[in-house]
């Protein structure tokens, strides 16, 4: 039997460096590894000894798709070990700054990134010929996102107006208005997006993997709530470490993640999201959801794309009602004095669940610092996914299976800079 | 004619430097309307081989395997030109410069061997002979389109070296400082921002490195009398661009006082 090894050296339109090895032996996949070869930059070191204040400037860098992300989660683990409460107001904005991120990174995503695998393009770029308008729809919706959080955040990369316990500055009830036209015609626009997605022909493959979201009562889950997973337990926050291990693996910079208690791998994300709070989406989402029959449990890692245009609309939709209702808040930020303690706390980035936990000391040092970023918790999946895509498409030339595993990789949108704090494809048959 | 090759390459690094590239679009278009955007993973499968007319790099070098990547990578390139704070100061990954590097990987990995990383972070003109650098944490989009221009058209590019105080005047923001006694590295830091922070109503934390004639032997002594701690100076100046020459001298003399003062 010849052995044969299938490599992709680069994954392109991803976020960050990374490869992919397959080893087949005849008709049987041996082995499958998603190579995360991102230099580690070694965050939670870096950390220790500086003052807390300096958590939400320094996660920020570890993502630049993201840092929202990062700063969300930090001051609210920040905000728990000092004992801070916040207003109504400020979680409001910060669900607002949420989702411009989400806007600004499904858009990208959506349009430049993944759809052009769909229709034969190597890029967004390349598309724009043949699809100008879609291009073009999608290049204004990824503006709308960076304006949103440049205007709240101060900057779409790295926002500078996010500070433990609230905001620097809130901008004035004028300035949100100013981007109320544009939402109303993004949010038309991004259920546009969402139906053209939904046409698309998408292969089959199921996976059985294990769903992982936040969950809250009475929204679509951002900034808060518990962890929910597909099998029906809940687990608190404050059980996260208890329920998720992280595990280094020779070949790569990432840690792969597992679930405790069954040994098995699981994924977070928007497919993730939609599968588990489909009932709190806002209203033009669930009634889209239901117009294009989306699966009330997609299994199908290839859609998505799909459940990302959902959560595009609704991100738009309550953005909008932000806007609109946006009196300016009065107190931008609340004060706080320093005391030992422990705070942890997971949010929703685009590419799903991240956790922050940091031990701070009485003179608001940072001791420890432990971040668990939502890729290399899927990477595990990933793999376990592209085993079962590889066996279905085995039968196809190299190159052919090579592009079809980088097709897959990129319906997860990994985000590999975040992942070590990602691709090359290679097949090797025997 | 043949439109100018551009290329795009990454080290360590968060990869917001390139996307300001993406966010740039269509005024890269309009601007240059004149490149071929060649080699530029985040972006495209499409990949070519060298050479390159402009190669920009974004990150720092931390791994034996990347100091080497960027030999092949200057060998390729007319112009080079690096990107961000990372790749022209060594970034907030610069950090363990300072540091045991050992220890930081056994903090972070369980089996720190399976994975190569070099004693320090450093910036790209350490490596290899660099024709621009572009500061920034991210860069500025504008500033980065400008200076693709001046090269493209065989001009030197030249971005502004004042520091941002000069930017806060200019825009009538209300000094943080002097109306809050809030701590601004304004002073000391290049422009590139617009005064971004003060406008948001906090002290600058240096984004952009040390402005040219930055005087930061005075700024710490401004700093101290209005009670900020050596160590905490030193903390604020140990950020992105730590590494940077200007910044990294001025730290390293605040914690060595501190060292003398506790003797
Ligand atoms: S300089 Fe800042 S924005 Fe640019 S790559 Fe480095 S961390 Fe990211
Ligand atoms: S706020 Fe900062 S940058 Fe602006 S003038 Fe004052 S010290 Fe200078
Ligand atoms: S004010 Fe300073 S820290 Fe803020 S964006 Fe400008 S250079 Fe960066």
């Amino acid at each position: 039997m010849t052995e044969r090894k299938i490599k992709v050296e680069t994954l392109t339109r991803v976020e960050g460096e990374g490869g992919l090895y397959v080893r087949l032996q005849g008709e049987q996949v041996q082995e499958v590894r998603l190579e995360i070869y991102e230099p580690p930059r070694l965050f939670e070191a870096i950390l220790r000894g500086r003052p807390l204040e300096d958590a939400p400037d320094i996660t920020a860098r570890i993502c630049g798709i993201c840092p929202v992300a990062y700063q969300m989660s930090s001051v609210h683990a920040m905000e728990m070990a000092l004992g801070v409460e916040i207003t109504p107001e400020i979680r409001r904005l910060r669900r607002l700054l949420y989702c411009g991120e989400w806007i600004e990174s499904h858009g990208l995503h959506m349009h430049l990134l993944h759809a052009p695998d769909f229709l034969g393009f190597e890029s967004g770029l390349a598309m724009a010929k043949q699809f100008p308008d879609e291009v073009n729809r999608g290049l204004r919706l990824k503006k709308h996102g960076n304006q949103l959080v440049d205007l709240l955040g101060g900057r779409a990369i790295h926002p500078v107006n996010v500070c433990v316990g609230g905001f620097y500055r809130i901008p004035s009830r004028n300035e949100f208005q100013k981007l109320v036209p544009d939402f109303e015609w993004g949010l038309n626009a991004a259920i546009e997006t969402t139906r053209w997605v939904a046409g698309f022909e998408y292969p089959e493959l199921e996976s059985d993997c294990e769903f992982v979201s936040l969950s809250h009562p009475d929204e679509y889950p951002m900034n808060e709530g518990v962890m929910q997973t597909s099998s029906g337990d809940q687990i608190e926050i404050s059980d996260y470490r208890e329920e998720f291990q992280e595990q280094q693996v020779p070949h790569s910079t990432a840690l792969h993640a597992i679930r405790k208690t069954t040994g098995r791998p699981y994924l977070l994300g928007p497919l993730s999201r939609v599968n588990l709070n489909r009932d709190r989406l806002s209203p033009s989402a669930r009634q889209l959801a239901d117009e294009i029959a989306f699966e009330p449990e997609c299994r199908n890692p290839h859609r998505a794309i799909i459940a990302r245009g959902l959560e595009l609309v609704h991100s738009y939709e309550e953005a909008l009602q932000i806007l609109r209702d946006e009196h300016s808040t009065k107190q931008p930020r609340m004060t706080y004095e320093y005391q030992a303690g422990v705070g942890m706390s997971a949010t929703e980035a685009p590419r799903g669940t991240l956790f922050h936990r940091y031990e701070i000391d009485a003179e608001g040092k940072i001791v420890e610092a432990d971040i668990i970023p939502p890729t290399s918790q899927n990477q595990a999946q990933i793999e376990v996914d592209l085993k079962a895509w590889v066996r279905q498409v085995i039968e196809k030339e190299e190159s052919q299976v090579a592009r079809l595993c980088e097709n897959l990789v990129r319906a997860y949108d990994p985000c590999i800079s975040c992942s070590t704090h990602f691709l090359n494809v290679t097949i090797e048959r025997s | 004619m043949c439109k100018p090759r551009l290329a795009v390459f990454k080290f360590a690094s968060c990869d917001g430097c390139q996307l300001s590239l993406l966010d740039a679009e269509d005024h890269l278009l309009a601007v240059a309307d004149a490149v071929e955007i060649v080699y530029f993973p985040e972006a495209t499968s499409h990949m070519e081989e060298g050479p390159y007319d402009i190669a920009l790099v974004e990150g720092s070098i931390t791994t034996p395997h990347d100091a080497e990547r960027i030999q092949q990578i200057r060998k390729d390139a007319r112009y080079l030109m690096t990107i961000g704070a990372c790749a022209t100061a060594g970034g907030i990954q610069a950090l363990r410069n300072w540091a045991d590097k050992d220890e930081f990987m056994q903090a972070v990995y369980a089996t720190p061997d399976y994975i190569q990383v070099l004693e320090t972070s450093t910036p790209i003109a350490e490596h290899v002979q660099v024709d621009f650098e572009l500061r920034g944490c991210p860069i500025n989009q504008y500033q980065l389109i400008e200076v693709i221009r001046s090269l493209l058209a065989g001009q030197t590019p030249r971005t502004p070296r004042h520091s941002v105080c000069l930017d806060c005047k200019r825009r009538g923001t209300v000094c943080v400082t002097v109306a809050q006694g809030t701590a601004c590295l304004g002073p000391v830091t290049q422009s590139g921002c617009h005064a971004l922070c003060p406008s948001y109503n906090r002290g600058c934390y240096g984004c952009f490195g040390p402005a040219l004639q930055a005087n930061l032997v005075s700024l710490s002594a401004q700093m101290e009398r209005e009670g900020a701690s050596k160590a905490e100076i030193a903390h604020k100046l140990k950020n992105f661009n730590a590494y940077a020459p200007a910044f990294r001298t001025e730290s390293t003399r605040l914690v060595q006082l501190e060292g003398d003062q506790r003797g």
